[in-house]
């Protein structure tokens, strides 16, 4: 496998964006990411982003959003309808081909303009779900419902994954919700928005985006002073339909960690952090439980998604978090985490070392 | 149903003899309250009072129509607004022989252009009129028509179509695009 590292990021997450463009969001954003390492577009062998034409309420927005990258001359780009995370996966299979040795990925979404619980309810299958518009917060409570009554976490349980993430989130400028000083009790104080997810179990929802650029080898190695190496990356899905599924569980998240585990050659346990991509605080308990995270893991440190969730950038934001903390020497193990449709469906798990 | 042959839907004993479903429909339906950003603002406002916006680029002059708030080649934002003149001339045509279904005062044939105002980089989109569609030409100079000053709104429609000012077309390797090229190329021999 050919050495390939994150040697740059570039985060923005506000709880919405009213005057500015995703153009406007992402000039800043992908400049940023390429000056960090001293790149021009000129520079960069591949692009690859991810987007949602539902969020911008317009066919192939993403075309758009191009004039950000300054595509001109012509530049070698790609783009998926999934989170950057996955964008980050292509345009790392790209690096593997060894045709290329630096690579640009960014992500954004800006969903405020709609109404996310409708968008999200179109991407459950067109028959039979759809037409019913679950809300997505509905959804994600059927799952939890299903988490308690099987006992396998308890509403407390719930409420430490939530006063965690904001406690953690203080201090991070990205993060749209957080407080040093909430406790359990106030959470479990909350009425719940569906029952028996409360406000503070669900994620805040933001406005975005986020840049990384990618680079193979010594390349990295002239880029960065400490890249962080991706070790492993994998990505599984599991069935569509949520009746099919035992959604206390998420087989393909954990698949999706062992594999990239076993390709870093890493013991889970021996990870410094993780950044997980959970809509809901029921959600990070099933991924903690199916990737196997120990005592010695951080969960989180940022705040994860539940202090800010853009959605289609999410997850590649938890890719940069965990990358950050590599590249800045204050971790040396860790996992990036990113999930896709609903009740964490497709899962995505990178796996990145600073040695 | 027993005896189906291969290919056939196999449904179960309690659905049989039921009348198959054919087609679902499943209307959907999703609403925004959508803002096009400060500069498309300025520039739908600037409708209102018979003007035209661009947007200049930083790196090099180019003046960009409608204004984005970006320069696309460089990825560079913009936020110098430039007034840009009425006036002038067609960088390409099609002219169209369809109706357009459901849209009322337009008479085939109509010619559409990419119209590229004295001034800026690029053209965008315009109808002349005032002409038989078989006289315009690349390089053709026009002028907006406005609609009377009662009637303007905070938008592109201000502009009904696009006439001829009589003046000399200009070259060929002006026209289109060309324009911002021949000007900079000229700039660097002088």
């Amino acid at each position: 496998m050919r050495e390939v590292a994150v040697v740059a990021t570039a985060i923005h997450q506000v709880p919405a964006l009213t005057d500015t463009t995703e153009v406007q969001l992402m000039v800043p954003l992908i400049n940023a990411a390429r000056d960090a390492v001293g790149l021009t577009q000129a520079e960069i062998g591949f692009t690859c982003s991810g987007s949602s034409d539902f969020l911008a309420g317009q066919a192939f927005s993403f075309v758009q959003t191009l004039d950000a990258v300054g595509a001109f001359p012509p530049i070698s780009e790609s783009h998926v309808e999934m989170d950057g995370a996955f964008a980050l996966y292509e345009a790392w299979v790209k690096l593997q081909a060894g045709e290329i040795d630096t690579a640009l990925v960014f992500s954004y979404g800006k969903s405020s303009p709609g109404s996310l619980r409708d968008v999200l309810a179109l991407q459950l299958d067109p028959y039979f779900l759809a037409p019913l518009w679950p809300p997505a917060d509905a959804v994600a409570a059927i799952q939890a419902r299903l988490l308690l009554e099987a006992g396998k976490v308890s509403g407390e349980d719930l409420a430490e994954i939530a006063v965690r993430s904001q406690r953690n989130a203080v201090g991070n400028p990205n993060a749209v919700r957080f407080s040093p000083d909430m406790a359990v009790a106030d959470v479990m104080a909350e009425v719940p928005v569906a029952d028996p997810l409360r406000p503070s179990d669900l994620a805040a929802e933001s406005d975005g985006g986020c840049a990384i650029v990618l680079a193979a080898g010594d390349r990295a190695r002239q880029l960065c002073g400490r890249p962080a190496w991706i070790r492993g990356i994998d990505h599984r899905i599991d069935a569509h339909g949520l009746g099919t599924r035992d959604l206390t569980r998420a087989p393909s998240a954990e698949l999706a960690a062992s594999v990239a585990c076993a390709t870093a050659d890493l013991a889970i346990e021996s990870l410094d952090i993780a950044e997980l991509h959970s809509p809901t605080t029921s959600q990070e308990a099933i991924l903690v439980r199916e990737l196997g995270l120990g005592a010695a893991t951080e969960v989180n440190p940022s705040g994860g998604a539940l202090a800010a969730n853009t959605l289609m950038a999410a997850g590649l934001v938890r890719i940069a978090e965990a990358a950050r903390r590599i590249i800045d020497d204050r971790a040396d193990r860790a996992l990036a985490h990113a999930t896709s449709g609903p009740c964490l469906q497709q899962n995505l798990v990178c796996v990145m070392t600073g040695g | 149903m027993s005896g189906a042959s291969e290919g056939e839907v196999r449904l179960p004993e309690s659905l049989s003899g039921v009348e198959p479903v054919q087609s679902v429909r499943t209307p959907i339906r999703l609403e925004y309250d959508y803002r096009p950003s400060t500069s498309a603002e300025s520039y739908l406002r600037a409708y209102g009072e018979k003007r035209i916006i661009g947007h200049r680029s930083p790196v090099d002059g180019a003046v960009f129509i409608p204004p984005r708030g970006v320069d696309p080649r460089h990825g560079v934002a913009i936020s110098e607004e430039v007034d840009l003149p009425d006036t002038g001339h067609v960088g390409n045509f099609c002219v169209t022989h369809l109706p357009i279904p459901g849209r009322k005062g337009l008479e085939v044939p109509y010619v559409s252009a990419w119209i590229h105002l004295d001034g800026a980089a690029v053209g965008f989109l315009g109808l002349v009129r005032g002409c038989p569609s078989e006289e315009v030409r690349i390089g053709m100079q026009v002028r907006a028509v406005w609609k009377p000053d009662g009637e303007l709104g905070t938008t592109a429609e201000n502009i009904l179509h696009w006439e001829p000012t009589g003046e000399p077309d200009v070259p060929f390797e002006r026209a289109g695009n060309r324009s911002f090229h021949a000007d900079r190329e000229e700039e660097t021999d002088a």
